[in-house]
């Protein structure tokens, strides 16, 4: 188990390591760098100055060096916008986009796995018939195309929700959250909706194809035949199968959820930092947007090693498994 | 079905019995047929844009800002045209404007997926064939790169790029080419066992004969399907970063940049700037979607995923 | 109460499929008195398992019983509705399956699986569920249940489970028991333990026991009574030491004469000629003319069931009385 999670880290870290690279590349060789980081207005002198100061007159593989020790050191540079440490920008959006994330990650699991065993458990029925064809709509709709109609159907037409910002905040550990008010709940419905749904198709979609899959399976008629309840048999034996790979699956997808909050929160104007990145780079911010995406490769490596965790604690075999 | 006969046109001439077959399998559901015969007019409305709208919406001249933001079925007061689903605010016809914006959106999303398509599956050809460290290697930085999601990798290469409808093509070329690697390597290493390969083979016919006449051919079906599925894909995320304002430039607005140009709009009541060429949008992919998905049922059930 | 813990009349079981209707049971009738145990034997595909599935209530669709009765202890299983029947099943009645592998749940403890079948039909605290449930696993031979409840099926070997699988059976000590070859996956030491174990059930708790298989010898050593099933029906029937030694029907002989242990030393073993039929739209007629050496044009009619002794069963136009070669 221990040189398990000790070889898992080790390919999260070169995973990290990678990623500094082709974000330097990406800053340094196929953008320019004097361009990026020196404020336009500078006049020639100034700029070699600059390029001195910021040691852009040294050999590649040292500018390199100094981008990683400064990452190290959580010095990613500073905003020309706010002229604040990006990173610090970036920790302070961070909790709105989370809370975002994981309502919908929580959405998409408590309306998807409901209907996807209905789906499952009555095929043929009308019902299923139109989850399943509701799911696919789910997959393919534009998710910001979704969010203008949630806002013009909830806040334009019939006036229930609000349609922009978090509403009032509560502090909590220090940091501000919108759940722990009524008000900011109400602000996050749409939203969160919004960006719950492909997840809710996906879950839909994985429970439908467990339970089909599941229900032929012998030990669901021996459960039966042992005269336990019909309900113990779904939500206990099938619904614990078919739950690995779903939590596999919805644990892998909040990567991509934070990713994809960056079109709801700029539809829904959700003050997080999928918004700050998308202003950063229409202002040509790039120390934010490099904060922007050094956390975002951070947060992906972080949430797939709680999941390859997680998925060993669930199944008892993998678990038998790495034991061994 | 004539209609559908055009369907597999890149399919090898040679296959005119599972060609037939083909058609008729597909025509057994009348939502792919319908679907279908959506996306061929929607190619021909993009094609035929400059012929056949109303107005040139890019003509400065033949718009008047006295026709903004009127309401689908009114007139025009000086020229009298119909707009049928109304004006944006500078008294373009959304009509005429949704026509060239599917020109946009799907002349970068087919480019795109194009170019993907060739290079990636080139280089999945290259995984299969080569094996041993090239295939390690090239599915390595597949996995990596299916490992992000798509509208991460499209950001940060227009973050370093800039935006732009190449730089757009471009990103979008980054995030596909990996899937189409992916299929065309397994779709090959399938058809490396069969046993046209080895009588091929024992021929001693030349390796890039074998690979270009012979493998290549029997790949196709899985390549056309998910090419299918991307250009809806491309499609879908080129108006997702237009809208954002990250991907085409003002002057050549795609589908996703009329939507957004309308969103201000429509929290005070003036919906049809943005709904219509979403609806324009979301029939254009649903359509390729289905389309796509009944090819994929037909050509290949196990690929069900 | 009547004598017959169960006894089932004219059951058909019929799957309603795409291609046509397969009768995979037809026209049966059977009984199984307090504390006796029924062979049910026959090929691969011929209804055993359906037949066993039909008693308990969980036929899988497009499969359904559309004819005939199933009086458990005088009452009807047919017309009981799902709640009831559920009381009924893994309490009176328990069902040994074919498959250890599959039958438990992979991701359950056993502990789980088989306390929560003790607590579906007994109001007990869980610590005497879990007392039951390793009293349960030591009556099968499995050592150290203490352990072993804590354990998941996949720590276990196939002959294993399938004794946790009977374990789970003798919970509540049923009044019936139906076991579908069961001891098939299990070494010989065990399968011999674990008939003896049954055996004794049967005399002390009264229990009735239906014992599917394909293994002669077995139900010679084990059964009481005998029901030779072939495409879907009951072909012959009765008492295992009347059927086994004064065989009528033909396809019994074939059983009978392919067996290893009942042929004189140095015969050859005769293997029955040609293939179980197809079920899908069987015609009418004896289902097993095409193989039978006594066919003739009088088979092609149904045969109806006969009594041609007191206490057995017959379906043939041209019983073979004299003893095979
Ligand atoms: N779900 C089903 N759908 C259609 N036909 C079925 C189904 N289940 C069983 N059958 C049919 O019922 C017949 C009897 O099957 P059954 O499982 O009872 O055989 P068996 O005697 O138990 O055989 P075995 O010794 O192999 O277990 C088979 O011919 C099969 O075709
Ligand atoms: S009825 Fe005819 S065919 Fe059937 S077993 Fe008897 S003799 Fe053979
Ligand atoms: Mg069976």
């Amino acid at each position: 188990m221990t040189t398990w999670m000790l070889r898992r880290l080790i390919q999260a870290a070169f995973v990290m390591l990678v990623m500094t690279v082709i974000v330097f590349i990406g800053v340094n060789v196929i953008g320019d760098p004097v361009e990026i980081l020196i404020s336009p207005e500078a006049d020639q002198a100034e700029r070699a100055r600059a390029v001195a100061a910021l040691g852009l007159d040294k050999p590649l593989w040292e500018q390199y060096w100094r981008f990683l020790s400064g990452a190290l050191q959580g010095d990613l540079g500073r905003s020309f916008v706010f002229n604040e440490p990006a990173l610090k920008l970036i920790a302070q959006r961070m909790p709105a986009t989370l809370e975002l994330a994981i309502t919908a990650v929580l959405l998409s699991v408590i309306i998807g796995i409901p209907l996807g065993l209905y789906a499952g458990l009555k095929p043929n029925s009308i019902g299923g018939r139109i989850i399943m064809g509701g799911s696919i709509l789910g997959f393919s709709l534009p998710t910001f195309w979704v969010g203008l109609m949630l806002i013009m159907v909830f806040a334009v037409q019939l006036g229930w929700l609000p349609s922009t910002g978090r509403g009032p905040t509560r502090e909590l550990f220090g940091v501000h959250w919108s759940f722990l008010t009524w008000d900011g709940l109400r602000h996050m419905a749409l939203p969160a909706l919004n960006l719950a749904l492909g997840n809710i198709a996906l879950v839909l979609r994985l429970t439908r194809a467990g339970v089909r899959e599941n229900l032929p399976m012998d030990y669901v008629k021996f459960a039966r035949a042992k005269g336990i309840s019909p309900n113990r048999v779904v939500f206990v034996h099938v619904l614990k199968n078919i739950l690995i790979p779903i939590v596999t699956v919805v644990g892998l997808e909040i990567g991509g959820l934070i990713a994809f909050a960056v079109v709801t929160e700029s539809v829904f104007a959700w003050p997080g930092m999928g918004k700050l990145i998308i202003d950063s780079i229409n202002v040509l911010d790039r120390p934010v947007i490099v904060a922007y995406l050094m956390m975002i490769v951070l947060l992906f490596v972080v949430i797939n090693l709680i999941v390859d965790l997680l998925y060993t604690v669930l199944d008892p075999r993998v678990r038998l498994e790495t034991k061994e | 079905m004539s209609a559908t006969s055009q369907e597999a046109a890149p399919m090898p001439p040679k296959q005119e019995t599972p060609f037939r077959r083909f058609i008729s399998e597909y025509s057994e559901s009348p939502v792919a047929v319908v679907s279908f015969i959506v996306v061929v007019l929607i190619v021909a409305i993009a094609l035929l844009a400059p012929w056949i709208s109303p107005q040139d919406p890019y003509d400065l001249a033949q718009l008047d800002i006295m026709d903004g933001r009127q309401p689908p079925g009114s007139r025009s007061m000086e020229t009298g045209l119909f707009f049928w689903l109304g004006t944006d605010d500078q008294g373009r016809d959304m009509l005429s404007g949704i026509m060239y914006g599917l020109r946009i959106s799907l002349g970068v999303g087919v480019g795109s997926a194009v170019i993907a398509c060739i290079i990636g599956s080139a280089l999945g050809l290259i995984a299969a064939f080569a094996g041993g460290k090239v295939d390690t290697g090239i599915m390595r930085l597949v996995d990596l790169q299916l490992s992000f999601p798509a509208i991460l990798v499209a950001l940060m290469i227009l973050a370093f790029l800039g935006k732009g409808v190449m730089n757009v093509m471009l990103a979008l070329v980054i995030v596909e080419w990996a899937r189409f690697a992916r299929t065309a390597r397994s779709a090959a290493l399938v058809e490396a066992r069969r046993e046209y390969m080895e009588a091929a083979k024992c021929l001693a016919l030349p390796q890039w004969r074998l690979v270009f006449r012979h493998m290549l051919p029997n790949c196709m079906p899985p390549i056309i399907v998910i090419f299918t599925i991307l250009v809806a894909r491309s499609i879908t995320l080129e108006a997702t970063l237009s809208f954002l304002g990250l991907g085409v430039p003002i002057t050549e607005p795609s589908l996703g940049l009329l939507i957004a140009n309308g969103y201000q709009y429509m929290l005070s009541g003036k919906y049809w700037i943005s709904f219509y060429p979403g609806i324009a949008l979301l029939v254009t992919i649903m359509a390729i979607n289905l389309v796509g998905d009944q090819m994929r049922d037909v050509l290949n059930p196990r690929l069900k995923r | 109460m009547s004598e017959l813990t169960l006894d089932v009349q004219g059951l058909s079981t019929h799957f309603l499929t795409r291609g046509g209707v397969v009768k995979a049971v037809e026209d049966i009738s059977f009984s199984v008195p307090r504390g006796r145990v029924l062979g049910l034997v026959g090929e691969s595909g011929s209804g055993k398992s359906v037949t066993g599935f039909s008693v308990i209530g969980l036929v899988d669709p497009p499969g359904q019983i559309v004819r005939g009765k199933i009086l458990f202890q005088g009452r009807d299983l047919t017309k009981l509705d799902e709640r009831e029947l559920r009381d009924l099943r893994g309490n009176r009645i328990a069902m040994i399956f074919q498959d250890p592998m599959m039958t438990l749940n992979p991701v359950l403890r056993i502990d789980t699986q088989m306390i929560e079948t003790v607590l579906a039909h007994e109001k007990v605290p869980r610590e005497a569920a879990r007392q039951r449930a390793r009293d349960a696993l030591g009556m099968v031979g499995i050592p150290s249940p203490d352990e072993r409840l804590v354990s998941y099926p996949h720590q276990f070997s196939g002959g294993m489970r399938q004794r946790v699988a009977i374990a789970i059976a003798l919970l509540h000590r049923p009044d019936l028991i139906i076991a579908d070859e069961p001891t098939t996956a299990l070494d010989v030491t065990i399968q011999a333990q674990i008939l003896a174990e049954v055996q004794k059930l049967a005399r002390e708790v009264g229990t009735a026991l239906i014992w599917i298989t394909h293994d002669l010898s077995v139900i010679a050593g084990l059964a009481d009574d005998i029901a030779v099933m072939y495409a879907g029906r009951i072909v012959e029937s009765g008492s295992v030491s009347e059927v086994l030694d004064r065989p009528m029907h033909p396809y019994t002989h074939g059983l009978i004469g392919s067996v290893p242990s009942r042929n004189a030393r140095g015969t050859r073993l005769r293997q029955i000629p040609g293939m179980t039929p197809s079920m899908l739209n069987l015609g009418p007629g004896c289902a097993f003319r095409a193989r039978c050496a006594r066919a003739d044009a009088a088979c092609a009619a149904d045969p109806q069931q006969s009594t041609p002794v007191a206490g057995r069963t017959l379906r043939c136009f041209h019983p073979q009385l004299e003893v095979t070669a």
